[in-house]
């Protein structure tokens, strides 16, 4: 029981520093380093963690604050506040935004060491189109919040060192300076931990540099890679030259997307082929009296999609070309003897769009003879392509391709894009916000059988919408918008909650 | 085998006289039963205390050595009435469980153990699983403490107060012939620090000796008339002995000057979270010398009016800090003023917000509004008038996705809640009742099943008004998930035996991954493990047919995705009467990688052949539309920006923590998603006839590929 009065207090020389991180990075391991590092270095230590589920995968948070050890033992909090720390980790860059949203991060004291790689939340990777967020406005926002910034890739860093990331940011740690301890006593402790000794050494090393090196700059987002040259018999490549002759012809704008897109065209299929996408593309360019090209653009990359449409011959080709296995076995860590097994589930639909055009179509329409064909056809199948067989069976699929264009399959794709353009062509000369925004809506074709329907079905709603508000000033507003609400969930919710609001209005 | 190995840090436990411990708050008070003669431990599992379940796991020899009984009990209720032995004979016993779901468990238990009063020490430590990070419903165990008359001590957060508590509760047990309830709060449980260590003591009585000289006492059972008596022997005898107890042994705390106009109560397990935000308000230093005057709690019930009334003598506010709700102290502390007369303001929900942890922002805000009201004058000036306005840091409330815990990579789980969104595609959405465990995390996305979780072990009981099913008149039958953890410890009789005496028509899908998962990879009876100390093996088909449930399908391998939606069907549309029940068995991918990894990685460094198994996805026949991902969830399927100008969409991808486990494949395959997963199997040290037949192989497959490609146009490959 203290019965002197103490003079003012002096709450100064305490370290305060969090970890946040994702169930899984190690952020136990990196406490007890830190801990281990701050006692041998003669001070006072405290540290705690919330494990409980939110170990598994989800956000978990370690704190520890340390101060100089004397005769009595400091009161230490075991949780960090907003606006009190002095240090923080975060071992994922939207992990480094919940700690600026919680107010852990504060321009008058706290270092941020941050990883700015991606472990992707699961209502991020869920949505049907693009849900993974923001990270660069977690990177604005940190350069305002944080006094110091440390801001690099640390997970990559690890992995080159064969080791995990709570190594990695251990050496971030040693090189920000935010403790007052030599480099020579954080190696001591990852040493004195016994496990993974050189590894996290390794990794340590890395991730001080990294930090060393400061705040790395955001990496700037890839150009558009510029298309290569084709490799080829020269008889294919002069016919070649010739369709990118025609590509020149076309604004400057468009020519990145329409070579890209005439390469893939032709990928799938022949130059033939290459050239009708041309001719549809010029078709587009024509009609596009804007500025910015921008219909013309959304031509270019939306006929070659809609051109190259997923069915079995062409999957069959991606799996069976000389680059996929080099690319694997570079991923898998060069293995010479390797079993590689596909996962496949054709159905009857894949199957008999594959037959000519009439016999397809009667198969079609007669349901008890497809479902015939669908019993026998229709399971889950197993390739093993790293044998002879069924490598076989894929490679002969993969030279169905100059049969494509008499299927059944071919026909319908060519009719519903052959309709889909034209009303984008036609819609242009009175909107060609719409127009354009009509071709954007191809981006909901995609998938395969079940998947690929329901697309279409959302496809075909979006378009119904689009439908209702044209000849309104704000008909390509509405038309993005269902676009992106059609984007947002598998069932659709959100769309027909779009259509509704536009039916109202109309109503 | 427990998630986590304290094999260690148990030699830590037989340090003696004049040694430094140092390490984890859990430790600290395995350390200090030893060291207070404590003749038997028991307990139950779970978040924040598991580790305690697990150091004395790992330290049975040290029990042995010392004549220590250790049981892993089946439940918070078999641990509670193991205390039992206490009643009669004077050993100490200490039990520990999670509060307050194991307080709920155990209050049979507790509720006639306080009844019946101790004659050696009973300590139930509980570790308060409140707050941040907490897995479950928001409750305080305090209210135990005060219907049943036990005694609560709630220690300042750090290891000498920890440790101080396991011998103040023995004792007070002892003096009040009551058990005491330690309750550690989930930080303290974690905190590390250091302490001075004593000699560990055998128990002077030890549980083997006083089998050989039975004991009873008649006024300890509780039964009318006893039963009477023991509640005016509560009042009139145990309490009073308890009140001087902790007066005469001054277990709460007095801190800071004697004379001040304000004043603050707090909770022991608060008092650490107090100091910080006088520190921040400049009115207290490092080492805790505080100018305000704090009157720590460290025993939260019974509570002594004289001590508080003194406490409060001279001052004009006093401010309780009392985390959770009802707010009992602050309640207590009002009927003693009010009896008294006494001329002192009371605050503390007030100010303080009624529900929520007490975080550092609450505790200083709440503070600082205290102090500005009773005694500005103590505040600094910088305070009271901060002159510097801090910067707008911009808002990612928008931006930052939450991060609910989910399935870990490659769980067996994962493939059974697959296969059961794809049954509810056929046969349309069913009442899904969960339970506790770790296939509670499919109630969240991808999955979204499952809406209810009643209690451990309640899943299927919890679905009881449902058990009519088809054969009450239903178009659909009911489903109950339940993992192996809570059908053992309280699922066979609660859950599984009210199906089987209702008739239930309900489906009911044990999950079964060999271990008490969720709590930390602990054995259960059905464990395939071998363990020397448990009865494992115990298959839980067994003891459902033991009950009468008839239709019961082992399934012994979750992975196999289409084969589970067809056992799941056929639960669903059989005309067999009585529950259905599927137990769903594969091993936890968590601990399964703990045991084979190091296993794996010999075998390849001796040159044994193993194979290593890993999923892929051609990116160029992914299309972006993320189906697989809405069927798994799994850490390791994410996804990837490509570099083509073509794509809106990020495509699948599968990073290098892949354990290969075929999930994604099975799913791929049962839900006819896309041909684009692959799964690539790695021979490490191949036989020669493989390495060969490999070679000629791979070169006939290379030069058809090759040959193809030279007849064609190729670009460099499409996709990056």
């Amino acid at each position: 029981m203290s019965v002197t009065f103490p003079p003012p207090a002096d709450a100064g020389n305490v370290i305060k520093l969090a970890i946040l991180a994702v169930g899984g990075q190690g952020g136990g391991v990196l406490g007890g380093w830190i801990e281990t590092l701050a006692r041998a270095q003669g001070y006072a230590v405290q540290a705690t963690s919330v494990a409980g589920v939110a170990q598994r995968t989800g956000a978990t948070i370690y704190y520890l604050e340390m101060a100089p050890a004397g005769p009595v033992a400091p009161v230490f909090s075991l949780a960090p506040a907003a606006g009190d720390v002095d240090v923080m980790i975060a071992a994922e860059m939207m992990e480094a935004g919940r700690a600026i949203l919680r107010g852990f991060v504060t321009p008058d004291r706290t270092t941020l060491i941050a990883s700015t790689h991606r472990a992707l939340a699961v209502s991020e990777k869920m949505v049907p189109g693009d849900g993974i967020a923001n990270a660069d406005e977690v990177r604005a926002a940190a350069e305002v919040a944080a006094r110091g910034l440390v801001l690099a890739d640390f997970e990559a860093a690890a992995l080159k060192a064969g080791s995990v990331i709570s190594a990695s940011l251990f050496g971030a740690l040693a090189g920000s300076g935010a403790l007052p301890f030599p480099v020579e006593a954080f190696e001591a402790a990852i040493r004195s931990s016994g496990k993974g000794v050189e590894p996290s050494l390794r990794a340590f090393a890395a991730g001080r540099e990294a930090a060393l090196a400061g705040n790395v700059p955001a990496p700037v987002a890839p150009l558009p890679r510029a298309p290569g040259s084709a490799r080829g018999p020269e008889k294919l490549t002069k016919r070649w030259q010739a369709l990118t002759d025609r590509v020149s012809t076309l604004p400057a704008a468009v020519r990145p997307m329409a070579l890209a897109g005439l390469r893939k065209v032709v990928d799938f299929q022949d130059l033939a082929y290459g050239a009708s996408y041309l001719d549809r593309l010029e078709t587009a360019a024509r009609t596009d009296h804007g500025t910015d090209n921008a219909f013309t653009i959304a031509a270019a990359k939306y006929l070659a999609n809609a051109m190259t449409y997923d069915d079995v011959i062409r999957v069959a080709d991606a799996k069976t070309r000389p680059e996929r296995l080099d690319r694997i076995r570079a991923e898998m860590g060069g293995a010479e003897v390797m079993q590689l097994t596909e996962f496949t589930h054709p159905r009857a639909e894949e199957v008999v769009s594959l037959l000519p055009r009439a016999l397809g179509q009667a198969i079609m329409d007669r349901p008890r003879l497809l479902g015939f064909i669908d019993r026998r056809v229709n399971k889950g199948r197993r390739l093993r392509t790293d044998r002879l067989l069924p490598f076989l069976q894929l490679h002969m699929l993969a030279s169905m391709r100059s049969w494509r264009p008499r299927s059944l399959r071919h026909a319908e794709e060519t009719a519903h894009l052959d309709r889909w353009f034209a009303t984008a062509l036609d819609r242009a000369p009175r909107d060609l916000a719409l127009a354009t925004a009509t071709l954007q809506a191809r981006r909901l074709v995609k998938g395969y059988s079940d998947t690929h329907a329901r697309g279409l079905g959302k496809f075909d709603r979006v378009m119904e919408g689009i439908a209702m508000v044209e000849g309104r000033d704000d008909a390509a507003d509405w038309a993005r918008r269902l676009i992106t609400s059609a984007l947002q969930d598998e069932e659709g919710v959100a769309l027909d909650g779009t259509l509704q609001t536009i039916r109202s209005f109309l109503a | 085998m427990a998630e986590r190995s304290f094999k260690a840090e148990v030699a830590d436990l037989r340090k003696g006289a004049g040694e430094t411990f140092t390490g984890e708050g859990i430790l600290a008070i395995t350390k200090a039963l030893l060291e207070n003669g404590v003749g038997y431990v028991g307990g139950y599992q779970g978040a924040p205390i598991s580790h305690l379940m697990d150091v004395l796991a790992d330290a049975e020899d040290l029990l042995k050595e010392l004549d220590v009984r250790f049981e892993a009990n089946a439940s918070e209720a078999a641990a509670a009435a193991m205390l039992a032995a206490s009643v009669h004979y004077p050993i100490r016993g200490a039990v520990t469980f999670k509060g307050p779901v194991g307080v709920n468990v155990a209050s049979d238990a507790l509720a006639n153990l306080a009844s019946s009063g101790v004659t050696g020490g009973a300590l139930i430590i509980v570790g308060e699983d409140y707050g941040e990070g907490s897995s479950i419903m928001q409750e305080r165990s305090h209210a135990f403490a005060m219907k049943s008359q036990f005694w609560l001590l709630d220690p300042r957060p750090n290891l000498p107060s920890i440790v101080k508590a396991v011998g103040d509760g023995f004792a007070l047990s002892e003096a009040s012939n009551t058990p005491v309830m330690l309750m550690v709060r989930i930080r303290a449980c974690h905190v590390t620090g250091q302490f001075q260590t004593r000699d560990n003591q055998r128990p002077p009585l030890s549980v083997r000796e006083a089998l050989a000289k039975p004991q009873r006492n008649v006024s300890r059972i509780v039964l009318p008339p006893m039963s009477y008596a023991q509640e005016h022997d509560k009042i009139n005898n145990r309490w009073p002995a308890a009140e001087r107890y902790i007066r005469d042994h001054q277990l709460n705390e007095r801190f800071g000057p004697e004379a001040a106009p304000v004043g603050i109560v707090c909770q022991g397990g608060m008092y650490n979270g107090v100091i910080r935000a006088l520190q921040r308000l400049g009115l207290a230093d490092l080492y805790g010398n505080t100018q305000v005057p704090i009157y720590c709690l460290n025993v939260t019930y019974p509570l002594l009016p004289d001590e508080f009334s003194a406490f409060c003598a001279g001052k004009e506010a006093v401010l309780v800090v009392e985390e959770g709700q009802p707010e009992f102290l602050e309640q207590a502390f009002a009927t003693m003023m009010l009896r008294s007369g006494s001329s002192t303001r009371l605050h503390g929900k007030d100010i303080f917000p009624m529900a929520g942890e007490y975080t550092g922002q609450v505790m200083k805000d709440s503070l600082e509004t205290f102090l500005r009201q009773h005694a500005p004058n103590l505040l600094p000036a910088q305070v009271l008038a901060p002159n510097t306005e801090a910067p707008a840091i911009p808002d990612l409330s928008k931006t930052v996705p939450i991060r609910p815990p989910g399935f870990c990579t490659g769980c067996p789980e994962r493939p059974i809640f697959a296969a059961m969104k794809l049954v509810q595609k056929e046969l349309g959405e069913h009442q899904i009742s969960a339970d506790i465990g770790c296939h509670l995390f499919a109630s969240l996305p991808p999955f979204n099943i499952g809406g209810a979780t009643m209690g451990y072990g309640l899943g299927p009981a919890s679905n009881a008004a449902f058990d009519g099913g088809k054969a009450g008149g239903a178009e659909k039958r009911s489903i109950a998930v339940i993992g192996d953890g809570g059908f053992w410890h309280n699922g066979l009789s609660s859950s599984f035996g009210n199906m089987a005496f209702n008739k239930s028509d309900g489906v009911a899908v044990i999950v079964d991954n060999y271990y008490s998962a969720a709590t930390g990879g602990q054995d259960v009876m059905s464990s395939r493990a071998k363990n020397p100390t448990k009865a494992t093996n115990n298959p839980i088909s067994k003891a459902l047919r033991g009950i009468g449930i008839d239709w019961v399908k082992q399934v012994d391998r979750t992975y196999d995705v289409a084969g589970m939606r067809d056992i799941l069907r056929e639960a669903l549309t059989t005309d067999t009467p009585g529950p259905k029940v599927i137990v769903a068995s594969s091993e936890c991918m968590l601990n399964k990688q703990r045991r084979e990894k190091p296993l794996r990685s010999a075998a390849i460094r001796e040159g044994r052949r193993v194979e290593a198994p890993r999923f892929g996805v051609d990116e160029a026949v992914c299309t972006g539309d993320h189906a697989c991902i809405r069927l798994s969830g799994c850490p390791s399927l994410s996804l990837k920006k490509l570099d083509d100008p073509l794509r809106d969409d990020p495509v699948a991808s599968i990073d290098t923590s892949c354990v290969g486990c075929g999930n994604c494949g099975e799913v791929a395959e049962a839900a006819v998603l896309c041909p684009s997963f692959y799964e690539a199997r790695v021979i490490h040290n191949p036989s020669a006839l493989e390495r060969r037949l490999n070679g000629w192989r791979q070169g006939l497959i290379g030069w058809l590929a090759k040959r193809r490609q030279s007849r064609r146009l190729s670009f460099e490959e499409s996709a990056a």
